[in-house]
């Protein structure tokens, strides 16, 4: 159902190029190395995860690649066009979506106009100063799709910051979503969400459109082998190994520097 | 949309009926409501029932006027600025400046002059200064209007300094109707501005682009990430806000028939936030409330007290910021919800 609805936005990708590529990635902060000669490629519909204990630099990569922090140095390629200098606005528009990972809504706006505005600055609506932000009924239908795939048309009226912790991570997510993405980088979809609500968040996750190249940062090691089929590891800024998951599973270093330390959160 | 088709035939009815009333919510939002009248109304009332006072009518509806170009960027944009003086002050010398210096007194022409160089003054400035938030925003919008005020004591030889340019003498509108010394004609004259400028400002703020400018003041983060040209969108928001402003102090100069260099005073920039501030934010009519009730009181205070009446407006602020939080109009819908709760249990 999902599926069917998440066509990107543009229908010629370069197929042989992959849909996004970091390469010699460094930032600092002073005398931090938050990121450290990373290199990265996302192929179309790839599912990768990234994981790495605390502090390893996971989500100031995810905000490398979206533009929110400049690097130092290194580049950034989506669909094989340099993107390195484009604004964050700029990227999203090329079709680079994220999550993050403490919920960024409208929390005074209600959850269909959260989508609504999503749909509007996709198609450059939103330049518009004279029509209706109503009138367009194919906005509103679509944000309502986009809704009731995610089990949301319940709320569609509730404002944003009325609704549960995990109703509004399920928000996040639609939000995402309905900016028809070619690369989702999605930063823990489940944290901070009880565990009896985050499977439906996990399932949302599961079933998205496999044209979709989908990064995922998460903690929890039963959803990372589940969803995915290439896992990179990062520690202290740098990617210390990137492999299939039974590979990085049975990974000495991997074992030493982040299962070791995880194992008695996870079991 | 084959995909919406083939997923509103396999929706039940009820999940149909649920979108339908979500999907009516945005559609039937602009339209007007009839509460919307009132304020038109009372406007219109209040030039038979106080004739008299048409002078003093007029300049509520230019501080009307200009609450509203302030709450275009402070209550929907959520910029914060103590400088939009600058642009009442560029309107109002526009059309100082060309009766007293090129003998051009024609109102409407005038007027819109002051609008489009104060709309390019809200370009220049905004397109530097928007890169900015919070406390450094304040302080460089605060510093750009006392900089064109100190431009304005510099070149006394032009701008009369703060003397001024007193006895300005204005055509009659549209060569027919002459300004007379009770103000009937202007107040007409403004509150039709007012009407206009409203209508183009309430289209505005129900459009997509007001829209990502409620975006924008809720979640900027979230613009960027959704790919909202946010800088862009300010600048342009900015630039509106400060035509209207210029137009207001335009019609404020035409009003009074002098203009000093108090226009671009901090006191003026501050006054109008407070207005917009006790009215509402963010709702279009927080400053007919705001503008009006600020006026009123400062009017009758002024009478009972000259020298001390401003501690009943600072009473009154202190008491809205308290009690109040969407200002004196948040407390009126609050109250309409009330009593439609008390009628239909």
């Amino acid at each position: 159902m999902i599926a069917a609805l998440q066509k990107p936005a543009l229908q010629k990708p370069a197929l042989q190029k992959p849909a996004l590529e970091v390469q010699g990635l460094n930032r600092s902060f002073g005398a931090l190395q938050a990121t450290c000669d990373v290199n990265l490629t996302l192929e179309r519909g790839a599912r990768r995860a990234l994981i790495g204990p605390n502090g390893a630099g996971k989500t100031t990569l995810v905000n490398l690649i979206t533009g929110v922090l400049k690097p130092s140095s290194g580049r950034v390629l989506l669909n094989g066009e340099d993107i390195s200098s484009s604004s964050q606005a700029d990227r999203a528009r090329r079709g680079l979506a994220r999550t993050f990972q403490i919920n960024q809504l409208f929390r005074g706006l209600t959850v269909l106009e959260n989508l609504c505005m999503t749909i509007g600055e996709r198609d450059g609506n939103c330049n518009n100063m004279w029509r209706s932000a109503g009138a367009k009924r194919s906005v509103i239908d679509e944000a309502l799709n986009h809704l009731e795939s995610l089990r949301l048309v319940d709320d569609a009226l509730k404002l944003v910051r009325e609704l549960p912790y995990g109703r509004q991570r399920l928000v996040e997510i639609a939000i995402a979503l309905a900016q028809k993405p070619r690369v989702l980088l999605l930063d823990e979809p489940a944290a901070g969400v009880p565990s009896s609500e985050s499977h439906l968040i996990l399932d949302v996750v599961a079933s998205l459109d496999p044209d979709i190249a989908i990064l995922i940062i998460e903690h929890d090691m039963d959803v990372v082998l589940r969803f995915a089929k290439q896992i990179t590891v990062m520690v202290q800024g740098a990617v210390l190994v990137e492999g299939p998951p039974s590979e990085i599973m049975n990974n000495e270093q991997v074992r030493a520097v982040y299962l070791g330390q995880e194992s008695g959160r996870h079991g | 949309m084959a995909a919406s088709d083939s997923h509103k035939v396999a929706a039940s009815a009820e999940r149909s009926q649920l979108r339908e009333r979500a999907a009516d919510y945005l559609l039937r939002r602009h339209y007007f409501h009839w509460p919307e009248a009132l304020p038109w109304l009372i406007a219109i009332a209040a030039f038979f029932i106080f004739p008299e006072r048409m002078t003093f009518g007029g300049q509520v509806l230019i501080m009307v006027l200009f609450a509203l170009s302030l709450d275009l960027i402070l209550g929907y944009a959520g910029i914060v600025t103590l400088g939009h003086a600058a642009f009442f002050g560029i309107g109002a010398y526009t059309v100082g400046l060309l009766i007293a210096r090129f003998g051009w007194s024609e109102p409407i022409s005038s007027l819109i002059a002051a609008a489009a160089l104060a709309g390019l003054g809200g370009f220049v400035s905004g397109w530097f200064l928007l890169r900015y938030r919070g406390l450094t925003l304040l302080m460089l919008t605060l510093a750009t209007a006392i900089m064109l005020q100190e431009t304005g004591n510099l070149r006394s030889d032009i701008s009369g300094g703060y003397d001024g340019l007193p006895g300005l003498v204005i055509s009659p509108l549209f060569g027919v109707f002459d300004y007379d010394l009770y103000g009937h004609v202007n107040y007409i004259y403004v509150l039709a501005v007012l009407a206009i400028v409203f209508y183009f400002v309430r289209r505005i703020v129900y459009s997509p682009f007001g829209q990502a400018l409620t975006g924008i003041r809720e979640n900027v983060w979230r613009m960027h990430a959704i790919g909202s040209p946010v800088h862009r969108r300010l600048v342009a928001v900015y630039s509106i806000a400060a035509a209207i402003a210029g137009i207001a102090g335009a019609l404020f100069t035409q009003t009074n028939a002098y203009v000093t260099l108090t226009v671009f005073e901090f006191n003026n920039s501050a006054t109008v936030m407070v207005m917009l501030i006790l009215g509402g934010t963010g709702r279009l009519y927080g400053a007919f409330i705001g503008a009006v009730v600020y006026m009123l009181l400062e009017d009758y205070f002024s009478k009972l007290s000259p020298t001390f009446w401003q501690f009943g407006i600072g009473l009154l602020l202190v008491l809205a910021v308290l009690f109040a939080r969407r200002g004196l109009l948040g407390l009126l819908e609050d109250a309409g919800k009330y009593f439609k709760k008390k009628v239909q249990p």
